[in-house]
């Protein structure tokens, strides 16, 4: 990675076909249509879930249950962590993958483009079973749906919201299979898998991790469908099953789940802190193989969500030291990301905004999670406030800001057409706000003695919750901005040309949105995907004039 | 990678700590403490909050000042230096952590097993029937458990200092959406939770219809309640007082008002309060004598306290502790 920077030559395309909108509605088996299709329905499915989500702060404005019964706020409760989890941040990781993978690498489409196309088209019925279940009593067990609770209480919604699960868990295994052979196969002549961004290296854990978990998840859920409809007894101690099983095995999937959800993002910061701080990233190699540290560590941690549970000490112990275990690669790439700012020439912007927003944020979450990791602590607060506070802070302080940083980094590759900034930068101010007044109130309620999962609370616990549900409804309007910011840019947005950024990963090399073949010409790698600053006289705004005179 | 190491990055490294040190002792997060065992928690949780308090403000501190001091200024359009690592560094910001996790360990380690979570007598139900073992052999433990799989129950275990204490059993049976305490002494059953101060109380706990959590904030213990099995806690109150428990296990509809009071009382209010629990059960005073008759103490006054036959408030005295 030292030589210096030579942009690639890429003739400029004139005659590529364009999509026309209906494509986006079919069995379209072009990546980036696909990838589009996702993170459309994932966003819309962050707008549902983040209601759900607004309807639980409002019921816990007071500490009596009076705006929603119990009923509806356990309901409610299911159905937030489950779309939000399996129908938002998972999906977005999809798209954002099928999206740049193959841009990134250099490739023409992915290895399996069928199966792509199948994978996205399990996810919009995924979601209209789940929402469907509203109808038929919708579950009510939590996003965990530990029997014997899931197993008395409704049986309908139960079963639609295994049956979603299944469909969901079904199509990230496709994606995965699509996503690693892509990246294993069909890079481009001359990029070794050491010069990949490092978002494909993140989507390459991410991607192993899915192939290695959901297949026990997926075996949870049918075991569990068997005990609700067809009497059998898997986990139904009455008849002599073991609820403990359904534990392990829905663990041992929804442990990785979050590194699934956090990885991608990972990557995602890697690729937008070097481009807007003109700095190559600090760590490459450190940064990727720490990817895979934390996709290995990941299989086998999933016993510390079971420290209370029917668990013996030494087995509690074991999973401690391996859970503790994972800081050291994750803390690896938050320095690497602190050293890779330190020095450069920042941009602030509202890709970077929002990159140093997730590093500000998800270190709070990485501290809570080394905490929750020590048995004797977390026997005190699993399943408080303070674990839904560690969690917020990893998958919306984390994913979701890095999902927003990624979002509006590849923006104007993937419209053509540049954010309008100031809506931009607004939607992270009251983002980032919001979601410090929501979350952090959190920590201090857990600790004390509140429990999660409850519509109704010891009233001493009323002024943090206030400042909770406030905080929560300053999110509800940084949706306001982020709306208006994408439909103001697609219509009226400038023209963001092949490469806005200057940056120098091989998804820039092409136009702005990319020709339905990617690259008119099979594209060679001259640099690394972060050489920045190896050429002093590199003019900013004129990447293609300088590559025309080599 | 150019370190600043002048004046000014030692005062705020110094600074760092002393507010760390600071803040991890006084950050006032935990309820208060009611027993030894709490306070062991509150130890390793502090020492936490010390280092993440100081991993917090390195952090930002970083982010705020490279925001601040490495901005772009405006028509600077050139790169920054082309700095691809430190490897003294890397190996540095590697180790760090990885020591700190380690000592972060042990340290959890040793609350843990002092608080009798590796203990033998946790893995049976029936603790004081069998002989006692090392309680700081954890290979011991995990051979029992593999031999004796029917009869495991999970949860924390006797402490090595009350090893050699009696300690007083407690049922408890969770049910949506209540606790009922049952004492095999005596055959009380309540709603509420009593203990003496300064005892060791085992629960024994089972559910009837789906898992619920036993937690005593005020203790820092819980443990899931599950139907098919039975866990244990067993914890020793050092602090008069009346405590939350909670439900801490998603249970249905009404999880949220499954709670319930435990009271610590002074020896002679835990024998005022089962005297006049007694009086209501409709077991003869003999009957009660008989059922209670392998805890000395606890018979000698309330033998006394009903006023019994001589022969035995003698008996009762054999078998008193002093």
């Amino acid at each position: 990675m030292t030589t210096p920077v030579e942009i690639l030559n890429v003739t400029p395309s004139s005659h590529h076909k364009e999509r026309k909108w209906q494509d986006y509605f079919t069995f379209n088996t072009d990546h980036k249509v696909i990838g589009i299709q996702y993170l459309v329905t994932s966003f819309l499915f962050y707008f549902i879930g983040g209601f759900f989500a607004e309807l639980m702060r409002t019921e816990l404005a007071t500490p009596d249950p009076d705006f929603i019964s119990p009923e509806f706020y356990n309901q409610a409760l299911t159905l937030h962590g489950t779309i939000m989890i399996f129908l938002w941040i998972v999906p977005a990781g999809a798209g954002f993958a099928n999206y740049l993978i193959p841009l990134m690498i250099g490739a023409e489409d992915m290895a399996f483009p069928r199966l792509n196309a199948i994978a996205f088209w399990m996810t919009p019925p995924a979601g209209i079973l789940l929402l469907s279940s509203l109808f038929f009593g919708a579950p009510q067990a939590g996003w965990t749906s530990y029997p014997p609770l899931s197993l008395v209480s409704g049986q309908w919604g139960q079963e639609l919201w295994i049956l979603s699960l299944l469909i969901g868990g079904t199509s990230s295994i496709l994606g995965s299979i699509n996503f690693i052979t892509t990246m294993l196969k069909m890079r481009t002549p001359g990029m070794s898998i050491n010069q990949m961004p490092l978002f494909c290296w993140a989507m390459l854990s991410a991607s192993a991790l899915i192939l290695l978990s959901t297949p026990a998840l997926a075996a949870a859920l049918i075991l569990l469908s068997f005990d609700l409809i067809a009497g059998t007894n898997f986990f139904n101690p009455t008849g002599g099953g073991d609820p403990i099983v359904y534990q392990h095995l829905f663990w041992f999937y929804s442990h990785p789940a979050v590194y699934i959800m956090i990885l991608p993002f990972f990557g995602a910061i890697s690729d937008v802190i070097p481009v807007h701080a003109r700095k190559p990233i600090f760590g490459y190699r450190a940064i990727a193989y720490s990817s895979l540290a934390i996709s290995f560590l990941g299989l086998i941690v999933w016993a510390h969500h079971m420290y209370t549970s029917g668990t013996p000490g030494w087995l509690r112990l074991f999973f401690m030291a391996t859970t503790m275990l994972i800081a050291v690669p994750t803390g690896i790439k938050v320095f690497s990301w602190c050293a890779t700012l330190w020095g450069g020439k920042i941009s602030l912007n509202t890709p970077m905004l929002f990159a140093i927003g997730f590093v500000s944020s998800f270190v709070i979450g990485g501290i809570t999670g080394v905490m929750l990791a020590s048995v004797p602590l977390d026997i005190h607060v699993h399943d408080t406030y303070f674990v839904v506070a560690h969690f917020h802070y990893v998958l919306f302080g984390g994913s979701v800001l890095g999902l927003f940083a990624g979002f509006y980094h590849w923006f104007p590759k993937i419209t053509g057409k540049m954010i309008y900034e100031p809506m931009g930068r607004l939607h992270f101010a009251l983002t980032f706000i919001g979601l410090n007044l929501t979350f952090m109130p959190m920590h201090e309620l857990g600790l004390l003695g509140m429990n999660r999962r409850v519509a109704l609370y010891d009233v001493q616990f009323q002024p943090l919750n206030q400042l909770s549900t406030l905080g929560a409804y300053v999110m509800a309007v940084s949706t306001v901005p982020l709306v208006i910011a994408v439909f103001w840019s697609l219509f009226k947005g400038e023209k963001a040309g092949d490469n806005p950024w200057n940056a120098l990963t091989l998804e820039w090399q092409t136009s702005s949105p990319p020709p339905i073949i990617n690259f008119e010409h099979t594209p060679v790698v001259k640099t690394g995907p972060y050489d920045y600053g190896y050429h002093p006289d590199a003019k900013l705004e004129d990447p293609l004039a300088e590559a025309q005179s080599l | 990678m150019n370190i600043p190491s002048n004046i000014i990055t030692l005062i705020l490294g110094v600074a760092l700590t002393w507010i760390s040190l600071w803040y991890g002792q006084n950050h006032g997060l935990m309820p208060l403490a009611a027993s030894d065992d709490a306070k062991a928690v509150d130890g390793i949780f502090d020492v936490m909050m010390t280092i993440g308090t100081g991993l917090f403000l390195l952090v930002q501190g970083i982010l705020l000042y490279c925001l601040i001091r490495f901005r772009r200024k405006k028509g600077d359009i050139t790169d920054g230096p082309a700095i691809e690592g430190n490897v003294p560094l890397e190996i540095l910001w590697t180790a760090i952590p990885a020591v700190v996790v380690f000592t972060l360990a042990i340290y959890s380690f040793e609350v843990y097993n002092s608080m009798g979570g590796l203990d033998p007598h946790a893995a049976h139900g029936t603790v004081g029937l069998h002989a006692h073992k090392s309680p700081s052999d954890p290979t011991k433990s995990m051979i029992a458990m593999d031999i004796d799989s029917k009869n495991i129950a999970y949860g924390l275990g006797i402490s090595s200092e009350s090893v050699n204490q009696s300690t007083s059993k407690v049922k408890v049976t969770g049910l949506q959406y209540a606790w009922i305490f049952n004492y095999p002494e005596t055959g009380i059953t309540s709603g509420e939770l009593h203990v003496p101060i300064g005892k060791a109380i085992e629960l024994d706990m089972e559910a009837v219809d789906v898992i619920h959590a036993f937690w005593l904030p005020e203790f820092r213990i819980k443990q899931d309640v599950i139907p098919g099995r039975t866990t244990q806690l067993v914890f020793t109150a050092n602090r008069v007082g009346q405590y939350p428990i909670i439900c801490a296990e998603l249970c249905g509809s009404y999880h949220g008002g499954m709670k319930t009071t435990l009271y610590v009382h002074t020896p002679e209010e835990y024998q005022k309060w089962l005297a006049d629990n007694n009086v209501n059960t409709e077991t003869t005073e003999s009957q009660k004598v008989a059922r209670s008759s392998n805890d000395g103490e606890f018979i000698f006054d309330q033998v006394k306290s009903l006023g019994l036959l001589p022969e035995i408030e003698q008996l009762a005295q054999l078998h008193s502790p002093d």
